[in-house]
């Protein structure tokens, strides 16, 4: 009896259980239900829409015509001939990603060079004026991108300050063409993605335990060595995430070619960006994001990859 | 004891260190200084300085392409920070407050889309599909600007909220349940005051970052629809005018007392 009853008042509980288990699924879902929603369906699926895109035909006046074709594959890498219609390879397109990918890069590179010793003096300041620092460096972050790159405009002009400034000193006479330029490109890139370098970066130096780098400097080491056998190591999960995260908005970078380069040092942000507007082909635009997508998928997976070996090899 | 001490600190220092972190604080800040004090000068020059004078900024408020576009530009992001709030405090309720499932993973990476994917994507991605909705239904009007800001601005929204949930401690609205009160009071009367710093700090983020887009604008945007950093945008396009400083410099001060707002915000909790 006293057994029956047991079981009996087990399964209640069971019950309750299922129903509360069964309640707080159903909230979750409701509660989830809007941004997944709302996401999916207006930034996950549209993807779907420009793989589709890529292979029709274009429209006449933008758009596209229901044609299945592979022309905008095509023509990313051969150029056609007008009259006998035969294929010619063309590196027009290549070299346009090729470019932007070495404008990232460098502007990458640039901006380790900047970032990492500005981490790690912040990361060696006392913890009450870190935050201050690292309020400096996020600001122009959450700042107006394109304003901040028109401001770059202003003072790297011909006749803007830098130029006037040098010609005043009597460094040069003429001003020196800095505006529409690789190198304005390249500069605009370190400027607008600095922070995306300093703060992972400050993120794996701030937990640097700096008794190594007194341990080092006990053993003989010189400042040099400590730095590249101790602090860089202990950083590079930072390095590599700070690399990232300015690589890959840097390749696709639209405002800063645009406002810098003068429209004709042409990075893939603005080949696509023409595509959709100017020269209106929505295929072949639809597939250089694509491509531009698989390039930035490709860096994500070399960093995945290296991020998880790194952390094998710590055990 | 200071011997030590100050031997600690100068084992810290790496030669030029200073100099760098130095100079990346003017690198990044020297062109903004510069755009805000010659947008004060009397001269239409960005060089030269003459006299302080305002006259740009009356300018500015006279331009009537400006004042439309800065009407689009709040309209906007009023409407987006509003939706994209709403669901991204939905959302970090739901992700923190029950217990882990199958699936979360897959959550976060959906609510995180926006951010990994290149901002071109999305804009030219956003503008084929609203083209095929548009001959589809034949509905047009900003809502579809609106519709692409909230989809961007979740992700910015979620971020503080979740965070200020899961800083939140779990005894207080425990100790409500205990108390007897419902959920909807748990959370009326518990969970929502103490989340409400995390929603308005989540809240500017995702204002901010939809007054700041400008490419996806660019593309999804239809006519009468510009909003103010595309109406700069197409200004410095034609050349540079003392105008254009001027709203400039007054986007720049809005964006930088917001976040400020939102550094002082999240510090004060501590």
């Amino acid at each position: 009896m006293g057994a029956v009853q047991h079981s009996g008042a087990d399964a209640r509980l069971d019950e309750a259980r299922r129903r509360v288990e069964a309640d707080t699924r159903r909230r979750r879902r409701q509660l989830l239900a809007p941004t997944l929603i709302v996401i999916g369906v207006f930034g996950l699926f549209p993807l779907t829409i420009t793989l589709i895109y890529s292979f029709l035909s274009p429209g006449v006046y933008g758009g596209v015509t229901w044609e299945f074709s592979t022309d905008a594959y095509v023509q990313f890498l051969f150029e056609r001939d007008i009259f006998d219609d035969t294929l010619s390879f063309s590196g027009t397109y290549l070299s346009i990603y090729g470019r932007s990918i070495g404008l990232a890069f460098g502007a990458t590179v640039g901006a380790l060079l900047i970032g990492f010793p500005t981490a790690y003096f912040i990361a060696s300041k006392p913890p009450s004026q870190r935050n201050f620092w690292l309020f400096l460096i996020t600001l122009p972050f959450w700042t107006n991108l394109l304003i901040r790159t028109y401001a770059v405009l202003l003072i790297i002009r011909d006749e803007g300050i830098v130029n006037l400034s040098l010609q005043s000193i009597g460094l040069i006479d003429q001003p020196l063409t800095i505006l529409y330029t690789d190198f304005a490109v390249f500069l605009g890139l370190i400027y607008s993605y600095l922070p995306f370098m300093v703060l992972p970066l400050y993120a794996s130096l701030e937990k640097l335990d700096f008794r190594l780098v007194e341990a080092a400097y006990d053993l003989y080491a010189t400042r040099f060595q400590v730095l590249r056998h101790v602090i860089v190591p202990m950083a590079k999960p930072g390095i590599v995430a700070g690399c990232i995260l300015v690589f890959i908005p840097g390749l696709g970078a639209y405002i800063t070619p645009e406002l810098l380069g003068g429209g004709k040092e042409l990075m893939i942000g603005n080949l696509i960006a023409l595509q959709f507007g100017g020269s209106r082909n929505w295929p072949f635009g639809s597939a250089a994001a694509l491509i531009l997508m698989v390039v930035v998928m490709m860096s994500l997976i070399v960093y995945v990859r290296y991020a998880g070996k790194e952390g094998n090899s710590h055990g | 004891m200071a011997e030590p001490r100050r031997k600690m600190k100068d084992l810290r220092k790496q030669p030029g260190f200073d100099f760098m972190a130095w100079f990346c604080i003017v690198f990044l800040y020297a062109p903004i200084v510069v755009l805000i004090i010659f947008s004060f000068n009397d001269n239409r020059s960005v060089v030269r300085w003459t006299e302080f004078s305002l006259r740009w900024y009356y300018a500015a408020f006279d331009n009537e392409g400006i004042r439309n576009a800065t009407i689009v530009s709040l309209k906007v992001a009023a409407v987006s920070t509003l939706f994209a709030t709403t669901f991204a405090t939905m959302a970090a309720l739901a992700t923190t407050r029950t217990p882990p499932f199958r699936g979360q993973m897959l959550s976060y990476a959906i609510i995180n889309q926006p951010l990994m994917i290149p901002e071109i994507v999305t804009a030219v991605a956003t503008l084929s599909f609203f083209s095929i909705i548009k001959q589809l239904t034949g509905v047009t009007g900003i809502g579809y600007l609106m519709l692409a800001h909230t989809v961007f601005c979740i992700p910015f929204a979620y971020m503080p909220i979740r965070a200020r949930l899961e800083d939140m401690n779990l005894t207080l609205e425990q100790a409500a349940a205990d108390l007897y009160a419902t959920p909807i009071q748990v959370f009326r009367k518990v969970t929502m005051p103490l989340l409400a710093p995390g929603i308005v700090a989540g809240g500017m983020l995702a204002f901010v970052v939809s007054l700041d887009d400008v490419i996806i604008t660019l593309m999804v945007a239809g006519p009468g629809e510009t909003t103010l950093p595309v109406y700069i945008l197409g200004q410095i396009r034609r050349g540079i005018t003392p105008e254009i400083n001027a709203v400039s410099t007054l986007l720049l001060l809005l964006s930088i007392v917001l976040v400020s707002a939102f550094f002082t915000l999240g510090s004060k909790k501590k």
